[in-house]
């Protein structure tokens, strides 16, 4: 089982959804967050004065797979959050361990 | 005059003249979404609820001292004092009739415009001082302003005293009420400080405000209380020349805004280079400032270039507080400071009766009035109770310590 941590664009959210839906991912967690990378946040104006807005919004995406979906999902999210602008955002892709269903207690992939 | 015409021509007046009273006391909703929008979430329960407080601080001040030292009709053109309580009875049908229509509006519907623009007085102060200054200090402050320094520098002029039995011409506040204001303001924010954290290492901080929705509908509520303000002003309108007049006065005060937004927006996308929205909604008030002294007598036309100027200067205003180190979240000193003494020599260009040195004469005395006064009141609370509030509450935010309560629970802020 791996764990996709993906950065987006806020705007994009609704097009990763749908792509991943296609591809049948049945569970995504988003989170509303804010961070910076190369692009490193950018200036805005209020009443003359200049200031560095360091940490943009971006949304946090969670989504739990079986190892045979990981291809699949990081070019769904690729070709859906993709602007080609500066600010796209990034994919994590880590092991994770174990899963647990609250509900019936199964575990592993059968939780997923 | 038939008398069935005298008693409904007065009850025309009283009835124009409560509709523009009420008006005006909507112009408190204005001030008070305005502020909340203008200043940081963590400061928005406290501002509002400055602004509610000091409205009714300002209603029973005015009551109880401000209406009596204002309207003395005493002999002296200097000292104020004459008690004559408000609740003696209000006009009888029979002096109303035997007047001949000379008596033309309740004695209360007086009481109640009066009142209202006192609280607009006040209002233009909490702008300034918002987001560090102590609550309980500032309704001290509220009640000498406007049970005392309002109302003597209010007898100076429509009282009969001595400004303007000198000529001076202020039709309906641009310094008896806003530059009062703002010069009361004034004094205050130079004992209190700058915010923390506003000017660093020689820089200016921008401290976005954190609801331009309510600030835009602040400005809106604004702008549409002000055709009570002005149009109020001309006290009467039951015959042809003088409904023509507040007919004039409404689409004078409506085009001097208009004419102050399209400047200020224009004059901050050069400056700036971006369409900044709070320098616009400035410009809508610094219009409406300027045209108060003088609705009347302009032409539209010249009255949106009087209002455009002061559009253009309230930006520039805003830019040098800044400069100065005068740091005042809402721009009120320079929207009601600024232009409300362009507002003054405005006067000339469309009244042959107002002279320039009698405005300047004016201007300098209600400005020297209130500034003395205020910083006294400012400086002896600031060595008693004090002013501001500690470094830590000002960083937690003002709603928290002064109110205990924040205006936006459900969200992460400061």
């Amino acid at each position: 089982m791996k764990l996709i941590t993906a950065i987006i664009k806020p705007f994009k959210l609704d097009d990763v959804r749908e792509a991943l839906s296609e591809i049948s991912v049945t569970g995504i967690t988003a989170t509303e967050v804010k961070g910076f990378g190369r692009q490193k946040g950018h200036t805005e104006l209020y009443r003359g004065a200049e200031y560095v807005i360091d940490f943009l919004p971006k949304i946090k995406l969670e989504i739990a797979i079986n190892d045979d979906l990981v291809e699949s999902v990081i070019d769904a999210i690729t070709k859906a959050a993709n602007t080609g602008k500066i600010g796209d955002g990034k994919i994590f892709v880590s092991d994770l361990s174990e899963a647990i269903r609250i509900r019936t207690g199964e575990s592993g992939a059968e939780a997923l | 005059m038939d008398n069935q015409v005298i008693e409904l021509s007065y009850a025309l007046d009283t009835f124009y003249f409560l509709v523009m009273g009420a008006l005006v006391m909507w112009m408190a909703a204005g001030f008070a979404m305005l502020e909340a929008g203008m200043v940081r979430s963590k400061s928005t329960a406290e501002i509002l609820t400055k602004n509610i407080s000091l409205y009714s601080v300002a209603c029973i001040m005015y009551m109880l001292m401000g209406y009596n030292i204002m309207y003395s009709g005493t002999d002296s053109s200097i000292w104020p004092f004459g008690f004559d309580l408000l609740g003696s009875a209000d006009n009888s049908a029979e002096d109303v009739i035997a007047s001949g229509g000379d008596i033309y509006y309740s004695g209360l519907s007086d009481f109640f415009f009066q009142a209202v623009f006192v609280a607009a007085t006040m209002s233009i102060v909490s702008g300034a001082v918002a987001e560090r200054m102590k609550l309980w200090s500032f309704l001290i402050f509220a009640v000498v302003m406007t049970g005392f320094i309002y109302p003597v520098q209010g007898f100076w002029k429509w009282g009969g005293g001595f400004l303007d039995q000198a000529g001076f011409l202020d039709f309906a506040g641009s310094g008896v009420v806003h530059m009062c204001g703002a010069t009361a303001a004034l004094a205050g924010v130079i004992l209190l400080g700058a915010r923390k954290g506003r000017y660093v290492d020689g820089k200016v901080v921008a401290m976005p405000g954190c609801n331009m929705p309510l600030a835009t509908l602040g400005t809106f509520a604004l702008w549409l209380g002000w055709f009570g303000f002005n149009g109020g002003s001309e006290l009467i309108i039951s015959n042809v020349a003088e409904a023509n007049a507040v007919g004039l006065i409404f689409v004078n005060t409506n085009t001097a805004a208009a004419g102050g937004v399209v400047a200020a927006l224009i004059t901050a996308k050069l400056m700036f280079g971006k369409a900044d929205l709070t320098m616009a909604l400035n410009g809508a008030l610094g219009g409406l400032v300027s045209i108060t002294a003088e609705p009347l007598m302009p032409s539209p036309i010249l009255a949106t270039v009087i209002g455009a100027i002061g559009g253009v200067i309230v930006v520039f205003s805003i830019v040098t507080m800044d400069k100065i180190r005068i740091d005042d979240p809402v721009g009120a000193i320079s929207v009601h400071g600024v232009c409300g003494l362009w507002g003054l020599i405005a006067v000339v260009f469309s009244n042959p009766d107002a002279g320039i040195g009698t405005q300047l004469y004016g201007a300098v005395v209600i400005f020297a009035w209130t500034f003395i006064v205020s910083l006294i009141v400012w400086g002896i609370l600031k060595m008693t109770i004090g002013i501001r509030v500690s470094e830590e509450d000002e960083m937690e935010g003002v709603d928290y310590s002064e109110c205990g309560i924040e205006a936006y629970p459900e969200f992460v802020s400061k």
